[in-house]
């Protein structure tokens, strides 16, 4: 792999970013909008909360960890959106640049997207809603890197079903995170939802994030390493899964001409 | 004897029972300029896309450069670069931004220099901040050209690269690629409909019909071997009644 044919693919998301204020604002203005209302809405249920725990952590915290997965993951297929857009995988798939290297600048745009948007919210959970995410210190790193992971996963399969099924897949991609959003545990515990839902959730490297989330906030069940390292696991086996699937399918369009030709709103 | 830009044996690419292109052989030297002539649907941009790496062939070998393509793509990708009339550059960059990220996935060395030589060469100096989807057509159709030369190609693949440009441009056009196979020993595969640019321009031609090349040679003394006073009188015979010439051909 080369990397100035990766930083070739981040520098031209950079050009796109940097001349587009509404490509900058898209790096932000959401994830300012959920720490606001969920912010709020926080406070509002700590006003009758009779348990005495503060929810800010709870809810605000599962909406930063959300938001970053989101964000992570869009920021994959945002860049490859780019390339469906402006119908230039035939000026790139002519150069040297190889499959492996195209998803490795579309995951390293990515890094740097989602950080820049993990900052914003972390300032602003903690200046105007007194979230003290730093407070977790390093404890909070292997939650972020399943999350990461998982969106990369979750990014590079949705490029690989667009790549396949042609633009007029795209739509069915934004809507993903909500899909998964239900079995993840996000806002509850998983043993609210019955047990076959159950047995889904438990796929979802997100499910073990946001369970030992909430363990870690609520004290005296010591650090879950072992449902992490799990959900580390399983994340790590979907990246490894979905580049296999993009890649194969990469290999398809190219036997079939469909790169070549890639421009038909095509789901057949 | 030198290394050959481009050689093609026995390249097929079939859909299902559909033969899109049969069988098909042929060498681009350095320095030497090909016309690759054929009515729509010969299969022209089929072959050249199989040289591009953008469509895997059903059988045949490509070799750029010596390089084949098949077991070291990026290695041959190197030395190959295209331009297209239907293949624009992306819109929402500016001609520098366009050239400078293709730059670095061809590896080009001192690559502001180039860039800068190239928009000279092409007189797009004036654009280099503008968007591209805001050049007209003749200037994206530059653009192209100077993308396409930006890695000092060894082959070079035109599809169609004057169809959007005036007289005058077009002539400058190919005074350049031109000079590209003259000084630089570039090897160029040009796929036109235009037979007085093909006339002017190429060394030798080769004539696709239903995927098989029909004929081969100079297009300055084909026409005449094959009782057609012109490349264009060959082209629309070629086009209308390929079997008769085929015929004549054996």
């Amino acid at each position: 792999m080369a990397f100035h044919r990766m930083a070739a693919i981040i520098l031209r998301q950079y050009y796109l970013t940097r001349s587009s204020v509404s490509r900058v604002l898209s790096l932000f203005i959401w994830v300012i909008v959920d720490i606001v209302l969920w912010g709020f809405i926080s406070r509002y249920f700590n006003t009758f909360s009779s348990s005495g725990l503060n929810l800010v952590p709870v809810l605000l915290g599962a909406v930063l960890l959300w938001d970053f997965f989101v964000r992570v993951m869009q920021g994959v297929t945002m860049a490859f959106f780019e390339d469906v857009w402006s119908r230039n995988f035939m000026n790139f798939f002519t150069t040297p640049l190889e499959v492996s290297e195209y998803i490795g600048g579309l995951v390293l745009s990515s890094i740097l997207t989602s950080v820049i948007g993990l900052a914003v919210m972390l300032a602003l959970a903690s200046i105007a809603f007194g979230l003290n995410w730093f407070a977790l210190g390093f404890m909070c790193m292997p939650f972020l890197l399943i999350l990461f992971l998982f969106g990369i996963a979750l990014g590079v399969l949705g490029c690989a079903i667009v790549l396949r099924f042609g633009p007029a897949a795209e739509c069915y991609i934004w809507s993903v995170p909500a899909f998964i959003a239900p079995f993840a545990g996000v806002f509850y515990p998983l043993s609210t939802l019955p047990q076959w839902l159950q047995y889904v959730a438990h796929m979802l490297p997100p499910s073990y994030v946001f369970e030992g989330m909430r363990s870690v906030i609520a004290g005296g069940g010591g650090f879950p390493a072992v449902a992490l390292a799990t959900g580390g696991a399983l994340a790590v086996i979907y990246v490894y899964a979905a580049c296999w699937f993009f890649t194969r399918t990469y290999r398809m369009a190219v036997r079939s001409g469909l790169i070549a030709r890639y421009s038909a709103e095509s789901l057949g | 004897m030198s290394m050959k830009a481009l050689a093609v044996k026995g390249l097929c690419k079939k859909y299902g029972e559909t033969v899109a292109v049969d069988g098909v052989s042929f060498d681009v030297n350095p320095g030497e300029i090909v016309g690759l002539l054929g009515p729509n649907g010969a299969g022209k941009t089929t072959v050249i896309n199989m040289v591009l790496g953008v469509l895997e062939p059903s059988t045949g070998t490509v070799y750029i450069q010596g390089v084949d393509l098949a077991v070291s793509r990026s290695k041959a990708l190197e030395h190959a670069n295209f331009a297209a009339a239907h293949v624009p550059l992306p819109g929402n960059l500016t001609v520098f931004q366009n050239l400078h990220v293709l730059g670095l996935l061809y590896g080009v060395m001192d690559l502001p220099e180039r860039i800068k030589a190239l928009l000279k060469q092409f007189d797009l100096e004036g654009f280099r901040h503008t968007k591209c989807g805001v050049l007209s057509s003749g200037e994206q159709a530059r653009l192209c050209l100077a993308k396409a030369m930006l890695n000092r190609p060894r082959l070079l693949l035109l599809d169609e690269p004057t169809a959007s440009l005036d007289p005058s441009i077009a002539r400058d056009i190919r005074a350049n690629i031109r000079d590209l196979a003259v000084q630089e020993g570039a090897g160029v595969l040009w796929a036109s409909h235009n037979m007085h640019e093909v006339q002017d321009v190429c060394d030798r031609v080769l004539f696709l019909a239903h995927g098989k090349i029909l004929l081969e040679g100079d297009p300055r003394s084909l026409p005449a071997q094959h009782g057609k006073s012109s490349l264009e009188e060959l082209f629309i015979a070629v086009a209308r009644e390929p079997l008769s010439l085929q015929k004549g051909r054996a």
